[in-house]
């Protein structure tokens, strides 16, 4: 109940901020059309619709760590978060309040977009559904990294850090929008050892029904979501504490 | 009836001392004040008594609860109104009222029969679904008060209640929270000299951390040896009167 009514309110002030709902849901949405007509004049592999969906599914979810981290940090500044630390919620009623709205909103967003990707051509096969299935981890990374960097950064270095720097660094290793194979040696071998890349890779791999891909790569995941999330559980009861 | 003994309360940040060596008795349902200038240590006071920082030394009882040693008893007594007006500012004034209820466990009539009552109190009747954010500074801490009051607290702190507000709306502020007189054991921080004046019953003067002085207006007026509160404070606080 404690944790339900922080919950409720959190996913208020997320979905009434026209701009979230413009970067979380519309501006994958853009890409997807926008990226399906390039394909459709100048064919590439790499954006066919099966290959290029499963990655704007998961580049959308680094604005979830966008939300999350900026809803917190704004909450420690106004002030919100001290008054809240006066009442009888626990240290897991505020985590699980801060990250709990965020996981069915990213099941709609990676939803909506395999709805348009059907709709720009993509088989109609119950992989689909367990690509949504598999987005559960990749979203609970993203929202890990939220409630982390939300613990440490103020509203404004979280625009910088979560809007600008992790976007980029999602998009650019995560071989969404180039073949990392194409640039290969280090930035490959980076790329490979960071979630961003697998996290493609297990939905695409969920989309082809490649279970055994799929596995590899879903380790990969799960041990970065729970390494982020352990990481942002620390460093919220430090600030929790400091406070 | 004792609400509050703070004993050789002291806080530490590395080699500066924010408070030091505070030990004061504050009586159910006063309004007690706790002024001073910048650095004064009240809002580190009031962040230890509310259990947000813990003491390098010493201890507080509340209600007979220690803050060291039983934090959480300690919390379903008090209520904070912090210094930044701490409202949620996407939810309307009802929805900012409504969460409030939820963290303390109220719902369905409870919950709204709640919502009404403090509405009606602190006359936020007329804007009860107006965005909190969208509200002036005034309405913004009678928000904030009406949403400390929720819990029925029995001790409120009030940090800086009026800080920025304009005449106007520090009057009507003040009207607030005289009536809260009695009912209520309130702790306010403020560093203005008239507020102090006009809504305590008793005064308790910080320096550097230090308590110079503990008592009611016309009694630190007289001690002071002049009529003006103001003139009284930078006395004791420079040091000409102790």
């Amino acid at each position: 109940m404690k944790t339900l009514a922080l919950a409720s309110r959190n996913t208020k002030e997320i979905l009434r901020d026209p701009l979230n709902l413009f970067f979380g849901l519309g501006f994958p949405l853009v890409l997807l059309l926008l990226l399906s007509a390039i394909q459709a004049n100048i064919p590439v592999a790499l954006f066919e619709i099966q290959h290029l969906s499963p990655g704007i599914a998961v580049f959308g979810l680094s604005f979830m760590t966008l939300f999350s981290a900026t809803l917190i940090s704004k909450d420690r500044g106004s002030a919100l978060l001290q008054r809240l630390y006066t009442t009888p919620l626990t240290p897991l009623d505020f985590i699980l309040a801060y990250a709990l709205p965020l996981l069915p909103l990213s099941l709609l967003q990676s939803a909506a977009c395999y709805l348009v990707a059907l709709l720009l051509g993509l088989d109609l096969t119950v992989n689909i559904l367990l690509a949504i299935v598999c987005i559960l981890p990749v979203s609970l990374l993203f929202v890990a990294l939220g409630l982390l960097f939300g613990s440490i950064l103020t509203d404004k270095q979280v625009g910088g850090i979560c809007g600008a720097l992790l976007t980029n660094l999602s998009a650019w290793l995560s071989g969404i929008w180039f073949d990392l194979e194409l640039v290969g040696g280090v930035f490959q071998k980076i790329a490979y050892a960071l979630p961003f890349v697998h996290a493609v890779e297990l939905e695409r791999a969920a989309i082809l029904g490649d279970l055994a891909a799929l596995s590899v790569h879903l380790w990969w995941v799960l041990g970065y979501a729970i390494a982020a999330l352990f990481a942002a559980v620390l460093l919220f009861l430090r600030q929790m504490k400091r406070q | 009836m004792t609400a509050i003994e703070i004993k050789n309360l002291t806080k530490r940040y590395g080699d500066a001392v924010a408070v030091d060596g505070l030990s004061l008795t504050i009586k159910k349902g006063e309004l007690f004040s706790l002024l001073g200038v910048n650095g004064a240590g009240k809002t580190t006071t009031i962040k230890m008594l509310t259990c947000l920082s813990a003491p390098t030394e010493g201890d507080a009882l509340l209600l007979g609860k220690s803050i060291c040693e039983e934090p959480a008893a300690v919390k379903s007594l008090i209520a904070v109104s912090p210094q930044e007006t701490a409202v949620a500012p996407g939810l309307s004034v009802r929805e900012n009222l409504a969460l409030i209820c939820g963290v303390h466990g109220l719902k369905g009539e409870e919950k709204n029969a709640k919502i009404k009552v403090l509405a009606a109190q602190l006359g936020l009747d007329g804007i009860l679904d107006r965005r909190a954010g969208k509200l002036s500074g005034g309405w913004q801490r009678r928000l904030s008060i009406a949403m400390a009051l929720i819990s029925d607290p029995q001790i409120l702190f009030l940090d800086e209640p009026t800080l920025g507000l304009d005449v106007l709306a520090r009057s009507e502020l003040w009207d607030i929270i005289k009536a809260l007189k009695g009912r209520v054991t309130v702790i306010l921080t403020t560093h203005y000299m008239e507020e102090a004046e006009a809504l305590s019953d008793r005064i308790a003067i910080l320096r550097d951390g230090r308590l110079l002085c503990c008592d009611s207006a016309e009694n630190i007026k007289k001690r002071a040896g002049t009529d003006r509160f103001e003139e009284a404070f930078v006395r004791i606080v420079k040091g000409g009167e102790q």
